[in-house]
């Protein structure tokens, strides 16, 4: 006789405990240290620290390691921390041109004052697995500290900004947009249309693999809009804040952060010159691939303020924003593996009704088929 | 136990049920507007929560901001006290807001339910909390959100309609089983979650309080106590609820909604309760002297 | 006949009245002051070339696009005028759905290519209110026949349909709540010959029997000659030359239309 699984509770316990002990792998093997991650899986928790909205390399590299290295289930340990977190106060605009560069490049101009400086990229590197890394070796050096130091770097757009050339950095709005207080969507639900400031956010937000197809896309033709990479700066800028009681700008400290510029193909109508268009992306830590992919769909869905026809998924707003956050997305999506079998089973009733006329329907057609075919045989007989 | 002593209590360094009180008030204002304009879907900054999104989420924060120490919680899915995911969301309440929590459904002050309204009546006083996880009704034929809204603001909804006409088009009945779109205090259209439309009955005239939470698209909306609640349907082709041939196997129930469960893989199946309490509830009143144990 | 004739005796005062309308993108694109009115039961022609503002011109006139100057009247069912830049919009899209229709050049803006031509004809009936299922089949059966698709077809989705049956579906659509305004841009165009002459005679019957007023813009003389009472030539977003359509089209005055006239071969 069937008898009702009962229980949950103890299978929920055990569950955990088998996660626990599968979280920490095979005993023999050391345990990572949050310190080992923080200083070695680097880039795996900056793209944790910018998803997750929040500056912290040690909490991004627990949650990596209470994640078992799942990036967005860490991102999720982030922002509900985040949540639980007293806001002071927000702080004054970054001023990245004052960054500590680290690494720093433009591919609009073969050179640029202060240099294209390299720093520490994959770029160049070959793809070839290094197996001498399964083995601890020696602790490898860096390249001597150069006698001279860095020059200063301006930004590239702002030398391109000052002949007039490129549109300023707060786009068509210009000076009205920079004295209107930028949105929150960690506190205000997201409503369409949205303006840039709301947009950008979400996109910093947003998961870098939506976003790097996103990108993509645009650079495919789905909304072309001939992208340059004007700049892109990696490194260390100071955090200031604005106390009411000071009156004067104070520095709580230093952040990593990356910086893309693109430079994008020019607008410009009738009352206005033409000029380059341009598109944002900025991260955590060091996060190339991300603020690069940013700055494209920001481009992108600038297409309507800019005039242009907005017929591709990259620039549809609806689309990107409502899209572009994984816990949103993972939520979602993984919400399927609960139980739906009060819903599943008004489906199964519906259905058997369905397919019981279906059936019906066919056997009567059939049956006056069968009869149509008596009767004139009755009529021939007759 | 007042505020006090529940904040005093182990919670774990969290607030009284985990949001912090700018929250609650801002939800609560967002709650209020809800009541005031039956139906409607208010925007409201959701938080995010220590479950992901599209697991409850947005019922969670309505629960945490209508609770209080005096409260006495339940929670359901499909029905059931005991799905994992209710036990989860039981455990959190019970861990950060210390409230009493309850299987049985005439016990409870707020039930916060996944997709099934409960079998027994509920009475002025409860609030029923509703996840919510698609809360706009039109959006299967409208992407967009800004169309949406002004659909909703001029009463747009032919196309509602059309859906319904289609499915009696193309299988000869209504095929909308479940989140069956029901239309609020004679304005708005409102999506009631996914519930099978066997409860949509339920909804109108209720003497309780039902409030209803999308955490994931950050929506709430409600329908205050002794609502018109109407399910669209035609004048031909009225609205009409499930009904099964069988009845409960454990307590004989013909009025509720049934679950269907595989016994064997020859195609065996017997029919349950899906609401768990409803049914051990008809169980123990037709045998009160029967030993605990043996009860399923 | 009989209708169309008893509509334009009692019609003392205009349908629509259009006053000052202008709308423009950049010097001479858009619209740069038009003014007419429109008669029960007529057809006014706008022809012109691409780029004459004509399109503007019909967005201006149905509530689509906001001119930056200039009214626009109608005079409704319940015989009151309505200034259609200063009711609400919800008020200007109910006139879209029970006494205007808009048919557009491509038939796939103007249906819903996702369900059944019965919806699609049902649809306007059931944003009104209709609930009758029963009802609204009969209602779609019947315009399908008006618009000469075999009402076997109402279960079929519009993709199923050829682009000629598709127009039809979509003057079906519009005329469901029985409109006395009709806007049509390019009715024909995109269509085979055979198919457009066959149109071309719907749509005359149509306008006939049902008394309709109707705005068309086409930059196809033939069409405006067939269907249209008075016509409106357009250049760079100004009205060139107006007047009854014969007279336009045989003894054209203004440079323009002359040129307009003589180009196209056997006009």
């Amino acid at each position: 006789m069937y008898v009702a699984v009962k229980g949950g509770e103890k299978a929920i316990d055990a569950a955990h405990q088998w996660l626990a002990e599968s979280r920490r792998g095979i005993p023999e093997t050391g345990e990572l240290s949050v310190a080992q991650i923080r200083s070695q899986l680097r880039l795996a928790v900056d793209r944790v620290m910018t998803e997750g909205s929040l500056y912290d390399p040690e909490l991004a590299a627990l949650a990596l390691k209470q994640a078992s290295g799942d990036v967005v289930e860490a991102v999720f340990l982030v922002r509900a921390y985040r949540n639980t977190l007293p806001r002071f106060l927000y702080s004054c605009p970054l001023d990245t041109g004052t960054m500590a560069i680290r690494r720093r490049i433009s591919a609009t101009y073969k050179d640029v004052p202060g240099g294209q400086v390299l720093g520490p990229t994959y770029d160049y590197t070959h793809r070839l697995l290094d197996f001498t890394l399964m083995a601890n070796g020696e602790t490898p050096r860096g390249p001597e500290p150069a006698e001279q130091p860095l020059e200063p770097c301006p930004r590239v757009l702002e030398m391109l900004n000052r002949e007039g050339m490129i549109e300023g950095p707060d786009g068509e709005t210009g000076a009205a947009a920079a004295d209107r207080e930028p949105g929150d969507i960690t506190r205000d639900p997201l409503s369409y249309p949205a303006s840039r400031d709301i947009r950008l956010q979400a996109l910093a937000r947003g998961d870098e693999g939506f976003l790097l197809a996103m990108g993509y896309s645009t650079q495919r033709g789905y909304g072309r809009n001939h992208p340059f990479a004007g700049e892109i700066r990696y490194g260390e800028v100071a955090v200031e804040i604005l106390p009411e009681e000071l009156g004067f700008p104070v520095v709580i400290g230093d952040i990593e952060i990356t910086e893309c510029d693109m430079i994008n193909q020019f607008g410009g109508n009738e009352t206005e010159a033409p000029r380059f268009t341009r598109g944002y992306g900025l991260g955590f830590g060091q996060s190339e691939r991300k603020v690069m992919a940013m700055a494209l769909v920001d481009r992108a869905l600038r297409a309507r303020e800019l005039g242009e026809e907005q017929d591709t998924p990259a620039q549809d707003e609806e689309f990107v924003l409502s899209h572009c956050d994984n816990l949103d997305a993972s939520g979602f999506v993984s919400h399927l593996k609960l139980p739906h079998y009060v819903d599943f089973q008004s489906e199964l009733v519906l259905l058997r009704q369905l397919r019981q006329e279906y059936y019906q329907k066919a056997d009567k057609a059939s049956e006056k088929h069968d009869n149509a075919g008596s009767v004139s045989r009755q009529e021939s007989e007759a | 136990m007042n505020l006090q002593q529940a904040q005093s209590n182990d919670t774990g360094g969290y607030n009284f049920a985990y949001l912090d009180e700018q929250t609650k008030r801002m939800i609560r204002r967002g709650l209020l507007k809800a009541v005031a304009i039956p139906g409607y879907q208010v925007p409201f900054g959701g938080r995010e929560m220590p479950l992901p999104y599209g697991w409850g989420t947005g019922g969670m924060q309505v629960t945490a901001t209508v609770i209080g120490p005096d409260d006495t919680l339940k929670v359901i899915d499909q029905g059931a006290d005991d799905t994992t995911n209710a036990i989860s969301i039981r455990r959190f309440f019970a861990r950060t807001a210390g409230v009493k929590t309850t299987e049985v459904t005439t016990e409870a002050t707020v039930i916060q339910t996944r997709h099934r309204i409960p079998e027994t009546p509920l009475r002025s006083g409860q609030i029923l909390v509703y996840q919510v996880p698609i809360p706009e009704p039109l959006r299967f034929i409208e992407p967009r959100e800004v169309e949406t809204r002004t659909m909703h603001a001029l009463q747009e909804y032919g196309v509602m309609h059309v859906k319904l006409y289609e499915d009696i088009a193309r299988h000869g009945h209504i095929a909308t089983t479940y989140a069956y779109p029901v239309k609020v205090n004679g304005h708005y259209v409102m999506d009631p979650s996914p519930i099978p439309k066997f409860d949509n009955p339920k909804m109108d005239q209720c003497p309780a309080l039902q409030l209803f939470g999308a955490g994931r698209e950050k929506r709430i909306y409600a329908i205050p106590p002794y609502t018109r609640v109407r399910s669209l349907d035609f004048e031909d082709y009225p609205f009409e609820i499930q009904r099964w041939d069988e009845s409960c196997e454990f307590c004989g129930a013909a009025d509720s909604f049934l679950d269907e469960v595989i016994t064997d893989d020859q195609g065996g199946r017997i029919f349950v309760c899906s609401d768990t309490d409803y049914c051990r509830q008809r169980q123990q009143q037709q045998q009160p002297a029967v030993n605990e144990e043996t009860c399923p | 006949m009989m209708h169309a004739e008893q509509t334009l005796m009692e019609a003392a005062t205009p349908l629509l009245q259009v006053q000052g309308i202008r709308k423009l993108y950049a010097p001479g694109k858009g619209v740069d002051g038009v003014d007419f009115d429109l008669y029960p039961g007529e057809v006014l022609g706008i022809v012109g070339e691409s780029g004459s503002g004509k399109t503007t011109l019909l967005g201006c006139l149905s509530g689509s696009v906001i001119p930056d100057q200039g009214r626009v009247l109608y005079r409704n069912r319940d015989d009151r005028e309505l200034d259609l830049y200063n009711i609400s919009e919800s008020d200007r899209r109910a006139l879209l759905r029970t006494e205007w229709g808009v048919v557009h050049q491509h038939a796939r803006d103007g249906l819903r290519m996702g369900v059944s031509a019965g919806a699609n004809i049902g649809e306007r009936l059931m944003a009104v209110g209709g609930r009758h299922y029963g009802q609204l089949r009969e209602a779609g059966e019947n315009w399908l026949r008006e618009v000469e698709i075999d009402p076997s077809r109402i279960n079929d989705t519009p993709g199923t349909f050829s682009g000629g049956m598709q127009q039809r579906l979509q003057i079906a659509r519009n005329l469901v709540t029985g409109p006395r305004l009709i806007f049509m841009d390019e009715p024909t165009g995109g269509l085979d010959v055979s198919v457009q002459a066959r149109l071309l005679d719907l749509l005359r019957n149509l306008v006939m029997d049902l008394g309709l007023a109707v705005v068309l813009v086409t930059h196809d003389l033939a069409v405006a000659r067939l269907l249209s009472h008075r016509l409106m030539v357009m250049k760079h977003g100004k009205v060139v030359e107006h007047g009854l359509t014969d007279q336009v089209l045989d003894d054209p005055r203004h440079p323009y239309t002359q040129l307009l006239v003589s180009s196209v071969l056997g006009n």
